[in-house]
């Protein structure tokens, strides 16, 4: 580890972990007074355009950072819990339902960067995991993450966060299960329909918690390292789009009267590939602006869950068929999410 | 002799791993056979699930995420 003063979390488990927790959320509190004065310390008007844009960003940077960071720790730790050797004994030789059930609820605490999606991908069909599980896994892991869900709750609220949480494993779930009914086995390729079955085995790695901890911290350093660029960018645009685009701009094109506006959406969100970070800040500077949550929620799942390079990547191991049936599923799905939500909220 | 091989399909973790390899063998002044192996069959051969992978002689010894320095470090100094 090069991290410095970490003889006391690995010596000391038992104690640095309250006290980090204390000392993260006293600095969680101050935000808003620093923020504050900071602004204050700034020659601009708070009430000009710069000013707003200067505010959002000043505030919403730290306070995203922090979060994040707190929350790839722990999640860093549970995933110490679920490798993906673990994951697939426990999705091996399940049935569909319950399997597909299982494995979108694993897909959130599984470890997973998409470009193991292949790999993962035929280590589950090699050892028995029905393909519809494992795409029920494929779809829920990269949609359902602890980034998205993160960002969804500091910028809108639990409530949000609950809501995509719960769409995300209902649209996994029976995307899903609907490919598996269609029985498209022959649709593997060739190679992969001829590896050789493996018994999936209980892989030993009962690790202590400071182990535990050094796995926490190597993923804030992984993840945090990763997508911070990509929240400064979003939430830079997203400042922009609050200080310069006037009220209600976009509610003509985005807003839920416009019926087309879910399907397009959609279109224009599969090709585009950003991760959850990059991609919620703008997110809610456009709902700010009276884009509707449902046009906009739709917009964000198939931007993360659908998207090209995978598609490429994918290509090694399914036929054409498969993936044209796997993008038209999960599309669905995401498109009827987008409805449901313009018509209740 | 170690040969060692780095399994992944071309991301940025892959790189970076072998690039860590490199370097500490180099530090060390030892002499490896390094390779890269992208192609997929070959990479599932090995029965890893999450890439970058390690094989060390043959031997899998990691898999999935950037391996610590420390980590590497302990590969190169064990026994043939």
């Amino acid at each position: 580890m090069t991290f410095p003063g970490t003889r006391l979390p690995l010596r000391y488990p038992r104690v640095f972990l309250p006290l980090a927790a204390a000392a993260w959320l006293a600095l969680y509190q101050s935000l808003a007074p620093i923020s504050e004065h900071a602004m204050s310390l700034l020659p601009v008007d708070r009430t000009s355009r710069l000013g707003g844009a200067l505010q959002f960003f000043l505030y919403d940077t730290p306070k995203v950072l922090l979060l994040l960071a707190g929350i790839v720790f722990v999640m860093g730790m549970v995933n110490s819990y679920f490798t993906p050797e673990r994951t697939r004994a426990l999705l091996a030789g399940r049935h569909e339902g319950v399997g597909n059930v299982l494995a979108a609820t694993l897909g959130i605490v599984t470890p997973f960067c998409s470009c193991s999606a292949v790999p993962l991908f035929i280590g589950f069909v090699q050892a028995g995991v029905p393909l519809g599980v494992t795409f029920s896994f494929l779809i829920s892991a990269p949609m359902v993450n602890e980034v998205a869900l993160t960002l969804l709750f500091a910028l809108f609220g639990w409530k949000i966060a609950a809501l995509y949480l719960g769409l995300g494993l209902t649209v996994a779930i029976v995307a899903g299960y609907i490919i598996g009914r269609l029985k498209m086995e022959a649709h593997l390729e060739d190679w992969v329909r001829n590896m050789p079955h493996i018994q999936a085995g209980g892989v030993n790695n009962e690790l202590g918690l400071p182990e535990r901890i050094q796995a926490g911290f190597a993923s804030v350093r992984e993840i945090v390292g990763k997508v911070w660029p990509y929240i400064l960018a979003g939430i830079a645009i997203g400042a922009g789009i609050h200080g310069y685009v006037p009220q209600d701009y976009l509610a003509s094109f985005m807003g839920r009267d416009a019926w087309w506006s879910v399907p397009l959406a959609v279109l224009i969100g599969v090709p585009m590939y950003t991760n959850a970070a990059g991609i919620i800040p703008i997110v809610e500077a456009l709902l700010s602006k009276g884009a509707a949550l449902g046009t906009v929620l739709a917009f964000m799942m198939s931007v993360i869950a659908l998207s090209l390079p995978e598609m490429i990547i994918l290509r090694k191991v399914l036929k054409l068929r498969l993936i044209v049936t796997f993008v038209g599923v999960v599309a669905t799905g995401i498109l009827v999410v987008g409805y449901v939500f313009n018509l209740v909220l | 002799m170690k040969n060692i091989k780095v399994l992944g399909t071309g991301c940025a973790n892959c790189k970076t791993t072998l690039k860590l390899i490199e370097d500490a063998a180099k530090t060390n002044g030892m002499a490896i056979a390094l390779e890269k192996v992208e192609d997929l069959q070959q990479i599932m051969s090995y029965g890893v699930m999450s890439t970058p992978g390690v094989v060390i002689d043959g031997k899998v010894v990691h898999a999935g995420g950037v391996p610590d320095r420390s980590k590497i470090e302990g590969w190169l100094a064990s026994p043939d």
